[in-house]
């Protein structure tokens, strides 16, 4: 680990002036550190943001919408009831990811801007544009297990592996952010990049911009009684996403009248269409719908290397996720959250 | 000496005793080397290769020098000497190793220098700053990655030797069905939870090391001989290991690199290797690929089994894994075939890992029993049974005890085997999961190596009992005092029991299943001796009530020697001390198994092994959500402790079956998922419904306290009925572990 600076700034303002060029916010640090173990990432100054006052509340807006500050550790927000209630996919989303241990430290900002775990990108030595812009993609060509089969490009293949930002893009939260030009929104849909030619482009975070909340618009109450979280995954729990996807449905008279799904671990982004879901909307519930939406929804996949598997997988497992959100959201968090040996979604 | 009757196990031995260092574990106060924190001492990080093959032809010492805290950096270029060379392999446990000794990279992760700093962040940085430079060749990786070739030599570890029993081709030719099939298993890390670590001090040219080792007296000789010093002149201290798994037993060359640096820095060094440096010099299962052919006759019977291996294994070293080995002991084919071949790739040298040979071979094996079983159209469990061996295979031995059969009814009762359909794809939940239910046969050897043991009558009437054994966790300092007490007629709060420190009597070496036989064979023999000193005392002292005695027909039993005939007639043991001039009493005692031992039986631990899962009929997740292991092992001392070591095992068989293993890049030899977040072992939630059986057996023949080995047995079955069950779930047949989803999926 090379030698940096470390400060913990008290106030939002102190926080934003200390920042740099090569400077790296820190949350629970579950992500960062570790990849500052490797050498992967070498931040000149960590600005530990863990202190900063007013950030950590879970609060109902006037306008209905849910706003949850970005020093929430993963935990709280997915234990809290009230959120839970209204969100309940997110929090099975949450709670499908890392371990108790890890979902105890991280923090809601920290998770949504989590690196890829591309094994290429996590070692210094390989080639990688993400890390290293012009330096080549050491994955393509190599071990493609957890890479995408949609919306990558030849300058890297990479997924973004956050369970969390999968339901957050079904149900269009916004990311509030500070930075030294004052406060900014950004749409989930347009806050994370696909890699195109400038993978090193992760997020649409401009230097210096740190995010201070996350939004939960009214409408995505909407959704609770028909909304789930699928994940599948190597082993039954503390494994990253093979294929995952967030479905909600609202269900009027036995009717969709409005789906939203997203897939996770296919894309350097939560993998939202829609044409998909619009094909939902107006129809009832069915295995084969369900399965043709999924099937849109990944019209444009195609393998990064020997993942072929990966594309059947994950209609697969949108197939499933909407036939679940259709059985109706759980009464409580099933005992093994997001997965298909959890509690029968249906009692 | 007159000989004592002995009294009957019970008071100690057999008794579910919890672990003694438990308590000390669970607070911390435990302390495993990597705790200790000698006066001045220097953090050491070796700077890993990053490339599989070719020369390193710079690094920026300079760079690494200049970084603040960094006090030494050796490269090829100038590693002091050592007197042994890393590449001699001057005895059985030596393997080559890299400390060093040339600027050539074997593999990726080897050792391509070392740096040792103030602080572990100093010295971690130092290694990156080295941004070492090379010449690259191409990597050979995988079973394809070169040509094969058939092992030569006689070295008795690690190169497995062809066997044939009985005409295979008549075999062949006799049978009615036949099976040939080809399955393959992948490359497996040893990853103990503590990862291999020493703090090496040097004392006025004797070296003092605090390493966790599998062999506490015998490893001495490798630092003796590497360093030019007399084996006498290392001290080892080695209370607890956090895991071994096979790794702890053999040097490698970071550590050697830290005993130099300690010596030429003349401070202590503390070295811990980071987890993904696990993924190198510390040995590893190699990958095999085994075809295995049975025929069978018109009754099911084996006329044949011929089970070809081909393992990897490093480009400079041998050690092949001897999966085909599985094959020789449990079958009663009418031939057998056993034959070996393998394969030069860059990467280190394999070495043993939880059941060489045996996991690797049983996995393959069984999946073939259950394949033929299926084609034969009948139960896979009463297709072993109409092929189980009364004798040993090939060799016609009898066994020194074998209660295999009476291991499948009881793990067949209590899993509810019967009624189980034949066909796949019968069972579903009422989620709609495939339900599958498959078995495997459990064997594993039970040898024994040599040890020596001391015990003491102290005159307070209490014992000590010393021998240099290994705890990995697997509860040695509980079943071994249990024995030591036991053979000293004393209560286990009456006994202390030191272990894991050069100085004491050579307990041997914890692996291959036989240290609990060894370390507590001799540590009976020991006790043993003790108590017929003191009861040699006791009958010629005319104070004594059992003067006269002549100590046959006296048993020690709570700290008293008690005639056998009339209990009314017993002497304590701190009496007969006082009244006998107050000395200690000290027995010794030694265990190795005599060959003529060896010539008349076939020694083995035998189980059976029964698995059911749970399979997403569309996304093809896999749980395993039941297992039933019976395990016939002879005498066992602390069932609480045996079952959890079967257990452990039966976890490495679900590990084996459906996660573990290492991605390598095929371009460039480097392993991609070296870390815990990528190489997946099982966690808690994948462990559900475990249950052991220990099935009696009593074993006169194996060693005078009947005890075989619980340590590795338990993968050996598990995996195979792990990947019968997916099949009997799924009707997709996976012959390559571990089985994927994307397998099962390629399937559908
Ligand atoms: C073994 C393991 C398994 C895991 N499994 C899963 C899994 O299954 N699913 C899953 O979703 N995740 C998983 N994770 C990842 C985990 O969710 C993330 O590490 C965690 O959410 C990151 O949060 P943090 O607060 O610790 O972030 P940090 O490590 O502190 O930061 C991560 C990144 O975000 C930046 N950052 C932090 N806070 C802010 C902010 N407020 N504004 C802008 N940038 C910020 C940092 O500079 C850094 O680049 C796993 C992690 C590990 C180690
Ligand atoms: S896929 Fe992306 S992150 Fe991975 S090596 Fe290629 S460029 Fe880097």
């Amino acid at each position: 680990m090379n030698l940096f600076d470390y400060i913990r700034p008290a106030s939002l303002d102190e926080a934003l002036s200390a920042w740099e060029p090569g400077a790296a916010w820190l949350g629970g640090g579950t992500n960062l550190v570790d990849l500052m173990k490797t050498g992967a990432m070498a931040p000149g100054k960590v600005i530990d943001v863990t202190r900063l006052p007013g950030l950590d509340g879970i609060e109902s807006l006037p306008d209905g919408s849910t706003r949850i500050g970005a020093l929430v550790r993963n935990s709280t927000l997915a234990h809290d009831p009230d959120f839970a209630a209204d969100f309940p996919m997110v929090a099975e989303a949450i709670l499908s990811g890392a371990s108790g241990q890890l979902r105890n430290a991280a923090t809601v900002g920290g998770n949504l801007v989590q690196r890829t775990r591309c094994a290429y990108f996590q070692d210094p030595w390989s080639p990688c544009n993400r890390r290293d812009p012009g330096t080549g993609c050491a994955a393509i060509g190599g071990e493609t297990h957890n890479h995408a089969v949609i919306g990558w490009s030849d300058r890297c293949i990479a997924t973004n592996p956050s369970d969390f930002a999968v339901p957050l893009a079904a149900l269009d939260a916004v990311v509030e952010v500070a930075g030294p030009s004052g406060q900014r929104e950004i749409a989930m849909a347009a806050f994370h990049h696909l890699p195109g030619d400038t993978p090193e482009t992760e997020t649409a975070l401009a230097p210096g911009e740190l995010i201070v909340a996350i939004r939960l618009p009214a409408g995505a109450r909407a959704f609770r009684a028909n909304s789930r979280y699928l994940k599948v995954r190597e082993r039954t729990s503390f494994a990253f996403a093979l294929a995952s996807c967030a479905a909600s449905l609202r269900i009027e008279d036995g009717t969709i009248a409005e789906a939203r799904f997203a897939l996770g671990a296919v894309a350097a982004k939560p993998w939202r269409v829609a044409e998909a879901e619009a094909m939902l909307t107006a129809q009832p519930p069915g295995a084969a719908l369900f399965s043709q939406a999924a099937e849109r929804a990944l019209q444009d996949a195609a393998p990064s290397g020997e993942n072929a598997w990966k594309i059947d997988l994950a209609r697969r497992t949108a197939t499933r996720a909407l036939a679940l959100a259709a059985a109706g959201t759980p009464a409580r968090m099933p005992a093994l959250p997001a997965s298909t040996f959890g509690e029968p979604a249906h009692a | 000496m007159p000989d004592v009757i002995m009294p009957r196990f019970g008071s100690n031995s057999g008794q579910p005793t919890t672990r003694r260092d438990g308590i000390a574990k669970v607070t911390g106060t435990a302390t495993f080397a990597a705790d200790n924190q000698p006066d001045r001492m220097l953090h050491a990080v070796y700077a890993p290769a990053t490339i599989a093959r070719g020369r390193v032809t710079a690094l920026d010492t300079e760079a690494a020098l200049a970084h603040p805290g960094v006090v030494a950096v050796y490269t090829p270029w100038n590693r002091p000497p050592l007197a042994g060379d890393p590449d001699a392999k001057p005895f059985m446990f030596a393997f080559r190793f890299e400390a060093l000794q040339s600027d050539e990279v074997r593999y990726s992760n080897q050792p391509v220098a070392f740096v040792v700093a103030e602080s572990l962040e100093a010295a971690t940085e130092g290694a990156r700053l080295l941004k070492p430079q090379y010449e690259a060749q191409p990597a050979r990786v995988g079973l394809d990655g070169n040509e094969p070739f058939k092992p030569k030599g006689d070295a008795p570890f690690g190169l497995p030797r062809d066997f044939e029993h009985g005409d295979v081709a008549a075999g062949h030719a006799a049978a009615d069905q036949a099976l040939d099939a080809t399955y393959e298993t992948a490359e497996n890390y040893h990853n103990a939870m503590e990862s291999h670590c020493l703090v090496a001090e040097w004392k006025d040219g004797k070296l003092e090391l605090d390493i966790p080792t599998q062999a506490v007296v015998l490893t001495r000789g490798a630092y003796a001989y590497y360093f030019g010093i007399a084996p006498g002149d290392i001290t080892i201290r080695s209370p607890y290991l956090g895991g071994g798994f096979g790794s702890k037993a053999i040097a490698n060359g970071p550590q050697i690199l830290a005993i130099m640096a300690a010596r030429e820095l003349g401070r202590p060094v503390k070295l811990m290797f980071r987890r993904d440096q696990m993924f190198g010099p510390t040995g590893h299962r190699g990958a095999t690929r085994q075809r295995i052919r049975i025929g069978i006759d018109g009754d099911a019977r084996m006329t044949v089994l011929d089970h070809e291996s081909l393992a990897t294994t490093s480009s400079f070293d041998d050690f092949i894994e001897p999966a085909a080995y599985a094959s020789q002991g449990l079958y009663n084919a009418g031939a057998l075939r056993s034959a070996f071949e393998a394969v030069r790739v860059d990467t280190g040298t394999p070495g043993p890992v939880r059941a060489p040979g045996e996991a690797s071979g049983s996995a393959a094996l069984e999946s073939a029993m259950d394949e033929m079983a299926e084609k034969a159209g009948i139960d896979p469990l009463d297709f072993r049974l109409r092929n189980y061996a009364e004798t040993e295979p090939g060799t016609g031995k009898p066994y020194s005890s074998k209660a295999l059969r009476e291991c499948y009814a009881e793990g067949a009762k209590r899993f509810g085997w019967e009624g189980r359909p034949l066909e796949p794809r019968r069972m579903q939940d009422a989620d709609g999961k495939l339900v599958g239910w498959g078995m495997g046969t459990a064997l594993f050897g039970a040898p024994m190596f040599a040890a020596e043991a001391r015990a003491t009558l102290l005159p307070d009437g209490t014992g000590l009992i010393e021998t240099a054994a290994a705890d990995m966790g697997q509860g040695a300092w509980t079943a071994l005092a249990q024995i030591g007490a036991y053979a000293l007629g004393l209560p286990l709060d009456r006994v202390e029991f030191r272990s894991g420190h050069s100085d004491l009597p050579d307990g041997g070496v914890a692996g291959g299943s036989g240290h609990t036989a060894t370390a507590g064979g001799a540590l009976h023999a020991a006790g043993g001796d003790a108590v017929a000193k003191l009861a040699g005392i006791a009958s010629a002292d005319p104070d004594s009530p059992l003067f006269g005695t002549g100590n046959t027909g006296v048993v020690a039993r709570d700290g008293w020697l008690v005639a056998e005939e009339d209990d009314s007639r017993r002497d304590s043991f701190a009496d007969i001390i006082a009244r006998n001039g107050g000395a200690a009493v000290v027995g010794t005692g030694k265990a190795a198994r005599p060959p003529e031992d060896a010539a008349r039986h076939a020694m083995y631990s035998h189980g059976a092994v029964f698995a059911e899962v749970k399979v997403d009929p569309e996304l093809f997740q896999v749980r395993v959500t039941r297992m039933v292991g019976a395990f016939a092992a002879g005498r066992i001392i602390n069932p609480r402790l045996a079952e959890s070591q079967l257990m452990g095992g039966m976890i490495w068989g679900i590990s084996f079956a459906l996660h573990e293993e290492a991605l390598f890049d095929k371009r460039t030899g480097r392993i991609v998922n070296g870390d815990f977040a990528g190489y997946h072992i099982p966690v808690n939630a994948d462990v559900t419904g475990l249950e052991v059986l220990t099935v009696h057996e009593d074993d006169p023949y194996v060693n005078p306290i009947g005890v075989k080995g619980v340590g590795e047995i338990g993968i050996s079955g598990s995996v195979g009925a792990i990947a019968n069950a997916i099949w009997h779930a799924t009707g997709t047949r996976v012959r390559r572990f571990p089985i994927r989803i994307e397998d099962l999926l390629a399937g559908a």
